[in-house]
């Protein structure tokens, strides 16, 4: 019964929240309010981990709370009723736009949306980066910017520059977390 | 039978290689999905990231449906979402259980400070590459600066940035049409 209510209450975290894992937080602490699963301290460490690991973060913050609700079949059925509506919809919203693709009102529409897109994707990475600098807070007392995290972002985006069609993504995020375990970022 | 193994193999790969949201995912995207496998094209990637982020549910999870889709109807969708969410099912499933305080260890804060890091620079470049895809006229431009800005200073939520970028596409589309009839 208690597994019911969790696919349910998963599903419809999956179905509610709109716009990326962090969206995700406010059912969750809702969850934790609600039912004896896990508490709202429980899942402020949850986000730490799933920030630290790898995966998309909601997804990673849906297997650990099922997980600290009923084991691991709570880890399974909590991520599986977590995504369930998303690939219902999109299964849905990329049928149609199969079919109509040539039509003049889509092309119009992406024609709006691609550039929103990047500048989505680029809004995001000024985000990270203000995080990455540590300008809200972070810093050294009295910096202002980690000079440290500036100089090893400076590093990697030249290396990028001459090695990055040959060089993974993955390398860069391995030499990215070996210089802050060296130089302690 | 091997595609659809191969489907679930390249998102477990795309799964296990990003750390954060669905951001940090599109460089690994770029490499995976573009440019080795050819699954889809950059111009697709931004249309599903675009409707990934006005649609229910996780973006990560939304784009990967999308492309399965493309490649395996109905079953790809569910393959490729399978692939993406499996490292996380392992990898946090291993730590709740035995690694609680994974979180507060120094060296993992110090390690994560650093992907942050590796992270800007990889999106940085995504954006540099999806540029020339997705801003191609001096009305892309004025829609990727007004995205951008009310996104990253206003703090306007994604889902209304979607909405009104599609009907000012409409509406460019319309006008241009109208333009060119005389």
């Amino acid at each position: 019964m208690k597994l019911l209510i969790m696919c349910l209450e998963f599903f419809k975290t999956g179905l509610l929240s709109v716009g990326g894992g962090l969206a995700t937080l406010p059912f969750l602490f809702q969850m934790a309010d609600k039912y004896p699963w896990f508490s709202r301290a429980e899942l402020s460490d949850m986000i730490a981990v799933s920030e630290s690991t790898p995966g998309p973060m909601g997804v990673n913050m849906a297997t650990y709370a099922g997980y600290a609700a009923a084991g691991v079949p709570g880890a399974v059925l909590a991520t599986f009723s977590l995504v369930l509506p998303s690939i219902l919809v999109i299964l849905l919203v990329s049928r149609f736009l199969r079919r109509f693709q040539d039509s003049n009102l889509v092309q119009r529409v992406l024609q709006g949306l691609r550039p929103a897109s990047v500048g989505l994707i680029a809004a995001a990475g000024w985000g990270i980066l203000k995080l990455a600098l540590r300008w809200d807070g972070g810093a050294a007392p009295g910096m202002w910017i980690s000079w440290k995290a500036l100089g090893t972002g400076a590093m990697l985006a030249i290396l990028y520059y001459f090695c990055g069609k040959k060089l993974h993504p993955i390398c860069f995020v391995a030499l990215g977390a070996a210089a802050g375990l060296v130089m302690g970022l | 039978m091997l595609d659809c193994l191969t489907l679930i193999w390249t998102f477990f790969k795309v799964g296990i290689l990003t750390f954060g949201g669905g951001y940090a995912m599109l460089p690994m995207l770029q490499r995976e999905i573009v440019e080795k496998k050819g699954w889809a094209t950059e111009e697709e990637l931004l249309s599903y990231y675009a409707i990934g982020q006005c649609t229910p549910g996780v973006i990560a999870v939304n784009t990967a449906t999308f492309i399965g889709a493309k490649q395996k109807g109905a079953l790809g969708g569910f393959l490729a979402t399978f692939g993406i969410v499996l490292p996380s099912l392992m990898i946090i499933t291993v730590i709740a259980a035995l690694l609680r305080s994974f979180a507060e260890y120094a060296a993992v804060q110090h390690a994560l400070a650093g992907i942050r890091v590796a992270v800007v620079v990889l999106v940085a470049f995504s954006v540099w590459k999806l540029m020339r895809a997705g801003v191609k006229d001096g009305f892309g431009w004025c829609v990727f600066l007004l995205a951008f800005l009310v996104s990253a200073f206003l703090g306007l939520s994604p889902v209304v940035v979607v909405v009104v970028s599609a009907l000012l596409g409409l509406l460019a589309g319309t006008l241009r049409e109208r333009r060119a009839k005389p």
